[in-house]
Order: C-alpha cells, then sequence, then structure tokens
C-alpha cells in the first residue's frame, strides 16, 4: 500500500466516519441555539468552539460532512449514470453521427462551469441542495462520457473485442459485458477525483447561497456565517476550511494512491 | 491551417447558438411575470400591459429569441427590470472589474507554476521535487474563498496591507486598482497555479525522455541548456491548453471570489440579479461567460494546431 493511498484512505474514512456517527450521535444538538455560550474558542466542553449563536461547531462540522458528501456523491452519481452509457454508446458507434452528437453535447455543457449552471438553474428554480446537486451533476456528466469513451474506442481495437464480435455478440452486450469491466477502474478512479470536486463546488455554492438552505448545515455556509466575524472569532472560518482540505485532500490522495493501485504499469513510470 | 480554422470556427458558431437557445429555453421555464414583478402586486391591468411591451415580453418566444440574439450581436443586451438601465452599460462596467481580475490572476498563477513545474521536473524524485509536489497537492485542496478569508485576517485585517474589501476605482490611477485586486488576484491564482505546476512538471517529465533530449545532450548541450532550448518549449504545448481552460474557471471562479471581497464585479451583479429577480441580466451575462470560455477554447485549439501541424489533420 503506498503512501499516497494510506493517507488518502485514512483521511477519507475519518470524514466518512464522522458523518456516519452523526446520524445516530453528536456531542450536542447541531441546532441548538445556546446565546450565553457563544463564540466561543475550542475548549474541552467544545471541541472546535461555539458560533454565534453558541451551536457547538464539532456537532455542525459533522453534520456538515453529512450534507457534503451527500450531494457530491449524488453528483457524481448522476455524472457516472447518464454519461458511462453516452460514453459506451459513442465509443461503440465510432464516428457516426450519434457519436458526433454525443461528443459536440460534452462540449456544449464544457463550455458551462458548473457554477454558471448551478446560477442559471437557482436564478428559476431557486437556491437548494437539490438544485445543487443537479448543477454539479451536469457537469459531471461530459467528463465521464469524455473519459469512458476515451478508454472504450482504444478496447475496441483489442483482440478479445474481435474475439466477442465473431462469436456474434452485439455492440451492446460487448459494451456492458467486455468494455464496462474494462474501465471500471478508470471510472473509479475519477469518481474519486469528481467527488473531491464536488465536495469543493458544493462549498463554493453554499459559500454564495446557492446550496443547501438553513437550517442544514454545510461547510460552506459555516464559512459565509464566519465571514463578519473572522477578525475577532477566526476559529469559525478556520475549522470549516480545514475540513474541506481534509476532505478534498484526502479524496485527491485516494485517487492518486488509487490509480497507482490499480495499474502497477504507472507506479513505475511516475516514481 | 485555414480550413482547419474554418472547421473549428462553424462548429464555435453552432456551439453558440445552441448555447444561446439552452439558456434562453431556461430562462423562459421562470415563473413570473417580470412586469408584475416590476411594478409590485397592485399594478393596474393597462400599466401592465404597456411595461410588458416595452420590454418586449409580447410576442411569441421564437420573436423574442430573434431580439435577444439579434440585440446582442448588435451591442444591445436589453434594458435591466429592476434599475432600467442598458444591460450592455452594467456588463461593461462590471466587466472592467471581473476581466482584469481574472487576467492578474492567470498571469500570477502562469509566474508561480513555470518555475515550481520546471523546478520539480529537473529535480524528479529528490527532495525539491517532493515539497512542490506536496505544496501543489494543498493548493488544490485549498478552496479560493477559504484562503481568500485567510488572506484577508493576515494581510488586510492584521498586518494591514491592503483593504479587507472593495474596489477604488481604475479612476485613482492603474496601481491603486491594481493593489486593490491584489489580494483576490492570489486567491483566485493559487488553485489554479497548484494544478499548472502539475501539469508543467508531467509535460516536461514526458519530454525528457524523448530521444531528442538524449540527442540535444550528446551533441554537448549542458543538462539545463538542453533542459531550457528544448524540453521548456515543447512543454508549453499542453501547458497553453491548460492555461485556455482556467481562464474560464478563473471567470466562473472570480463571481465567488468577488462576493468575499465585495467587488462590483460580474459575479455580484448576476447575485443582485437573482436576488430582485431581474433575469435579463443574468441571461446576458450568463451567455457573456459562455461566450468567453467557447471563445477561449477555441483560440486555444486554434494556437495549439498553429504549433503542432499534426493537429489539424484530426478534429
Amino acid at each position: 500500500m503506498s503512501r499516497n493511498l494510506f493517507l488518502g484512505t485514512f483521511l477519507s474514512s475519518l470524514v466518512v466516519l464522522a458523518a456516519l456517527i452523526s446520524f445516530v450521535w453528536t456531542p450536542y444538538d447541531y441546532s441548538a441555539l445556546s446565546i450565553p455560550e457563544k463564540l466561543q474558542p475550542p475548549n474541552v466542553e467544545h471541541w472546535f468552539g461555539t458560533d454565534h449563536f453558541g451551536r457547538d461547531m464539532f456537532s455542525m462540522i459533522m453534520v456538515g460532512a453529512r450534507t457534503s458528501i451527500a450531494v457530491a456523491l449524488v453528483a457524481v452519481g448522476i455524472g457516472m449514470a447518464l454519461g458511462v452509457p453516452l460514453g459506451l454508446t459513442a465509443a461503440a458507434r465510432k464516428g457516426s453521427w450519434l457519436d458526433e452528437v454525443i461528443m459536440r453535447g460534452n462540449d456544449l455543457v464544457f463550455a458551462f462551469p458548473s457554477l454558471v449552471i448551478a446560477i442559471l438553474i437557482t436564478a428559476v428554480f431557486g437556491a437548494g441542495a437539490i438544485n445543487a446537486i443537479i448543477a454539479i451533476g451536469i457537469f459531471n456528466i461530459p467528463v465521464f462520457a469524455r473519459i469512458t469513451r476515451g478508454a472504450a474506442l482504444s478496447l475496441w481495437e483489442r483482440e478479445f473485442i474481435l474475439a466477442a464480435r465473431v462469436s456474434g455478440k452485439g455492440a451492446a452486450r460487448i459494451s456492458v459485458e467486455h468494455i464496462l469491466p474494462n474501465v471500471a477502474n478508470l471510472l473509479i478512479v475519477q469518481g474519486t477525483i469528481q467527488f473531491s470536486l464536488g465536495i469543493l463546488a458544493e462549498a463554493g455554492l453554499s459559500y454564495v447561497g446557492l446550496g443547501a438552505q438553513p437550517p442544514t448545515p454545510s461547510w460552506g455556509r459555516m464559512l459565509a456565517d464566519a465571514q463578519t466575524m473572522v477578525s475577532f472569532a477566526p476559529h469559525l472560518a478556520l475549522i470549516p476550511g480545514v475540513a474541506i482540505i481534509v476532505t478534498v485532500l484526502g479524496l485527491n490522495l485516494l485517487g492518486d494512491g488509487l490509480r497507482d493501485w490499480l495499474d502497477p504499469r504507472i507506479r513505475v513510470a511516475r516514481a | 491551417m485555414l480550413r482547419y480554422a474554418l472547421k473549428r470556427l462553424i462548429s464555435l458558431l453552432i456551439s453558440l447558438a445552441v448555447a444561446s437557445v439552452v439558456i434562453f429555453a431556461v430562462i423562459e421555464v421562470a415563473p413570473g411575470d417580470p412586469a408584475s414583478f416590476m411594478l409590485g402586486v397592485n399594478a393596474q391591468e393597462d400599466t401592465l400591459a404597456a411595461l410588458r411591451a416595452e420590454l418586449g415580453l409580447n410576442g411569441s418566444k421564437v420573436h423574442r429569441y430573434l431580439n435577444w440574439v439579434g440585440g446582442m450581436l448588435v451591442g444591445d443586451f436589453g434594458t435591466s427590470y429592476t434599475y432600467r438601465t442598458p444591460v450592455s452599460q452594467m456588463i461593461a462596467d462590471r466587466l472592467w472589474v471581473s476581466l482584469p481580475l481574472a487576467l492578474y490572476a492567470l498571469t500570477l498563477s502562469t509566474l508561480i507554476a513555470f518555475p515550481a513545474g520546471i523546478y520539480a521536473a529537473a529535480r524528479r524524485g529528490k527532495p525539491g521535487d517532493l515539497a512542490v509536489m506536496g505544496a501543489t497537492q494543498l493548493g488544490i485542496a485549498v478552496p479560493n474563498f477559504w484562503f481568500a478569508m485567510m488572506l484577508v485576517l493576515i494581510f488586510a485585517i492584521n498586518l494591514r496591507w491592503f483593504n479587507a474589501g472593495g474596489f477604488v476605482g481604475w479612476g485613482n490611477g492603474v496601481w491603486a486598482g491594481l493593489h486593490s485586486l491584489t489580494l483576490p488576484a492570489i486567491a483566485l491564482a493559487l488553485p489554479q497555479a497548484a494544478i499548472l505546476a502539475r501539469v508543467m512538471r508531467s509535460a516536461l517529465l514526458d519530454i525528457l525522455g524523448e530521444d531528442f533530449m538524449r540527442t540535444a545532450r550528446a551533441k554537448g548541450l549542458s543538462r539545463r541548456q538542453a533542459l531550457w532550448r528544448h524540453g521548456v518549449r515543447n512543454a508549453l504545448i499542453p501547458v497553453l491548453t491548460i492555461i485556455g481552460l482556467q481562464f474560464s474557471f478563473l471567470l466562473a471562479g472570480s463571481i465567488i471570489i468577488e462576493q468575499v471581497f465585495y467587488l462590483p464585479g460580474l459575479g455580484r451583479l448576476v447575485f443582485q440579479a437573482i436576488s430582485a429577480r431581474d433575469l435579463i441580466v443574468v441571461e446576458s451575462v450568463v451567455m457573456l461567460l459562455v461566450f468567453a470560455v467557447i471563445t477561449v477554447n477555441f483560440l486555444v485549439d486554434l494556437a495549439y494546431a498553429a504549433v503542432d501541424p499534426r493537429l489539424r489533420s484530426r478534429t
């Protein structure tokens, strides 16, 4: 196990664990206001201190992890569920009008940065976690379509695919039975990276008020709340920021580690 | 080359046309009538009708779409529902903040990333390389708006070198303007610089493994001479693409950074427009951003083809 994979797994599981535990236990009720205890720096009772309403920051961070992970995970799911079939189809029908339409469609979506998609969706349907998921998810579709198509194209040239064709399997069946298992590794690695990008995007969107709405805690909105208080309560800004960095760093290291682990050839080349 | 450019130009125009239809269609779905929003709930039916006519809200969807696109082609983006001023004027004012900010950040990101990437590649596997790679790994994980808040905390609140926010305007001189954009530009540039440095490093490492690099060394060039004359120049090709892609991220990213620093750029314009349901402003700014992204990518493709003739035959 490489250092990247170890550290990545450790950091990622820390965050996932915090999110899972928050379903059954948090040190305090994350939404309980307690004005007398407001703006405490980290201490023995409140490990991460309290915010301007006296809410326990540690509990909010735990529940916020839930929001971040849920949004990013579903967004990756959307990207994979739509992008992978599109990529497989485009590769199976390489050079056809269908391939052309799919790839040009991808280019088009790429021209809308996810933030711009989010702004459009919010302008029309209002802010919220669901709309943030859709905005990030839409942007994930071309990523997965492209990577699937690229990998599938080279697989189609291989002998074992030719063998499958000779044995009478159709393009759809070959795509599912032979191409998909062979691009799965690549998709897992890319999924990890998109997951980390999704965490960042969710934080950005909820920071500007386009993500999860109160009272659902989210790291991005905690940062937005902290902004006016950063001069006298810097822990309010530091802690959610570090939570985001730990999560994203963990996922990126996990992605790098998985890539090397799943493909030993790269391990040699990258050393 | 001309044929290739023409082909790309046609696909650029198609992309722009499709993008404009998509944006128009999404905005069309939005509930609510701008005219009744502007005049409030007590408005008379005939005033509403008059205002709708004035805003060009009557007529078929196709008619209004063509009006919108036709207007944009001659620089007329319509009239803001809330401010009653031409949208083109509002955008132009804000662009004087957002565009210099994006360019400033792009310059910084390039200035940081190139030396870092080249240094890391030249010292592959050594402590210097590992330090740069570790720093970039961290740089990618840091949300730029959080980094911006930390910069404000350190350099504006504690050290008082910069203002915590706001823009002095270009009227006070270029230096004053740049000074007030410095913290936002650093915040925007950091994650992009981290990505760019990694691209620079891996592009250079690919080149360093090529046969012609060995030839360069064999003909008597020192390691350093070979690196700069043959390595860096060839590595620039993939790096150029990433810089082009980053420009769009910087423009979009500036929307969030402007919120941190209270800069009167496109980002603030869009958020004010969203809360005021001033959809024509949202529509036009989004179209402008998409136009910028598509056009920059087109230019990068052309530059790419100009540098590398092999790419012209492929599309």
